[in-house]
């Protein structure tokens, strides 16, 4: 199959065309950076020069955003409200509630906007989360999503073989475990709330945040173990 | 429709690799897509179903083997261009040739925290909910030649009704450039069984969010 056509048919340019863009971004490029740039990096490198000198973007602000990503909006966030909801009986109620207004009652983070949805593990019932159809992940309390959460093969198996998928993670659950998969098909946006750890009691909410993995608020993992903190 | 990127169900794609200590972008480009998306997002030059669909429409086989950030270059490449804000001609030169179309708004750095917030996309109703939690529906067997939000493995399925997250915008015709046309939305469940035949993992039950128009009583 010819991806170089396919992918250039899709965007309305011919394969000559093609071939001159490369040529002219490759002149503009090595003498500033002596160095062969990838034919992704060219174009995205094309794009955001249009888009800037046509005043839709402010490169400043894209350097603040991926800052944000880089250094504030991480699983942290998720890990801090969990552990708050197994300490704090009347929070986890309101997070099971109406999880965009207890989190953004917290103040601590980003603001979240509308649609959160808090799922809870128990004994009996395990969740997962995925979007089989794109991405849809919650930013706000885990930041960006990892590359195998939107891949192929955790989008297309995690409705059907959620057990082949935990064992993939290494984790087993009890056979009569009711699995639940939420699939991010709308704007709504789901985060796991998973089970406290035995061996935690009388611990600080702190504490107890360094326990809360990302993948365990996705619900592919659990959360560590008391001797498994780092 | 009826594309790659409905993934839900199919086989052969392989185990679920897990990156060890997986930094937030692999190269810097990545980073500048996510942010000139959100940047033109803020300023209104399209919607996020935009960008779906315009992923959706690429070539199974580059839609396949693309890199995640690499899609969102090529779904944004097709946004600029078909929308009017950049011509094919300006991309190929790298620079502007021409004046900007306005916009709404330009994100700058003293407002990004404040986009960071995602907006709502809660709209008025149009009518009352006709369904309620509990209650049974079938999904409908519809195969749109234009974005929706309803996976193929979900389609004539009956369900229950689970949760009702009030009325949005939505995204078939939000895609269809038709406006928010705003619908209900609820969490439908369906046995395992239901979905993938009778060999189907009894103890696993599946959940989309299911926009009105996609269902009927059951």
């Amino acid at each position: 199959m010819d991806f170089q056509r396919l992918r250039c048919s899709a965007l309305g340019w011919d394969d000559a065309e093609q071939e001159t863009v490369m040529a002219d971004h490759d002149h503009d490029h090595h003498h500033e950076h002596g160095s062969e740039l990838s034919e992704t990096q060219l174009r995205v490198r094309a794009l955001e020069t249009v888009l800037t000198e046509k005043g839709y973007i402010d490169p400043s602000a894209l350097d603040a955003i991926i800052e944000a990503y880089e250094t504030k909006i991480g699983p942290r966030n998720g890990a801090v409200v969990v552990a708050r909801a197994w300490t704090d009986p009347a929070f986890k109620k309101a997070l099971l509630e109406d999880a965009t207004k207890a989190v953004g009652s917290m103040g601590h983070m980003s603001r979240v906007g509308d649609h959160l949805v808090a799922v809870e593990n128990t004994p009996t019932r395990h969740n997962m989360i995925v979007c089989t159809l794109c991405s849809c992940y919650p930013w706000e309390v885990l930041g960006l999503p990892p590359v195998w959460y939107k891949s192929a093969p955790y989008r297309s198996r995690a409705v059907k073989d959620p057990r082949g998928v935990l064992s993939d993670f290494g984790i087993t659950l009890p056979k009569d475990t009711e699995i639940r998969v939420w699939d991010s098909t709308a704007e709504t946006r789901f985060i796991v709330l998973p089970m406290r750890p035995a061996g935690t009691e009388g611990w600080s909410a702190d504490k107890l945040a360094d326990l809360v993995t990302r993948d365990s608020m996705i619900g592919t993992g659990l959360p560590l173990n008391p001797g498994e903190v780092k | 429709m009826d594309g790659v990127h409905d993934m839900g169900g199919m086989d052969g794609f392989g185990k679920v690799e897990a990156e060890k200590d997986e930094p937030v972008f692999h190269a810097p480009w990545e980073g500048r897509v996510l942010s000139m998306q959100r940047a033109m997002g803020y300023a209104g030059a399209w919607h996020i179903d935009h960008s779906r669909f315009a992923q959706e429409q690429l070539p199974p086989a580059e839609y396949l083997t693309a890199s995640y950030y690499r899609r969102w270059a090529l779904a944004m490449e097709k946004n600029v261009t078909e929308r009017g804000y950049v011509t094919p001609e300006e991309l190929k030169a790298g620079h502007a040739l021409k004046p900007g179309k306005p916009l709404k708004r330009k994100l700058t750095p003293d407002v990004v925290d404040a986009s960071l917030c995602r907006s709502t996309f809660y709209r008025p109703q149009q009518g009352p909910a006709r369904f309620k939690p509990g209650d049974r529906v079938r999904t409908k067997n519809i195969h749109p030649a234009s974005h929706t939000r309803l996976p193929r493995y979900a389609r004539d399925k009956v369900g229950v009704v689970e949760l009702c997250h009030g009325c949005h915008m939505f995204p078939d015709s939000v895609a269809a450039d038709r406006g928010d046309d705003p619908q209900w939305l609820y969490t439908v469940v369906f046995p395992a069984q239901e979905l993938w035949g009778p060999d189907a993992d009894p103890t696993l039950k599946v959940s989309i969010d299911a926009f009105e128009p996609y269902l009927e009583p059951a």
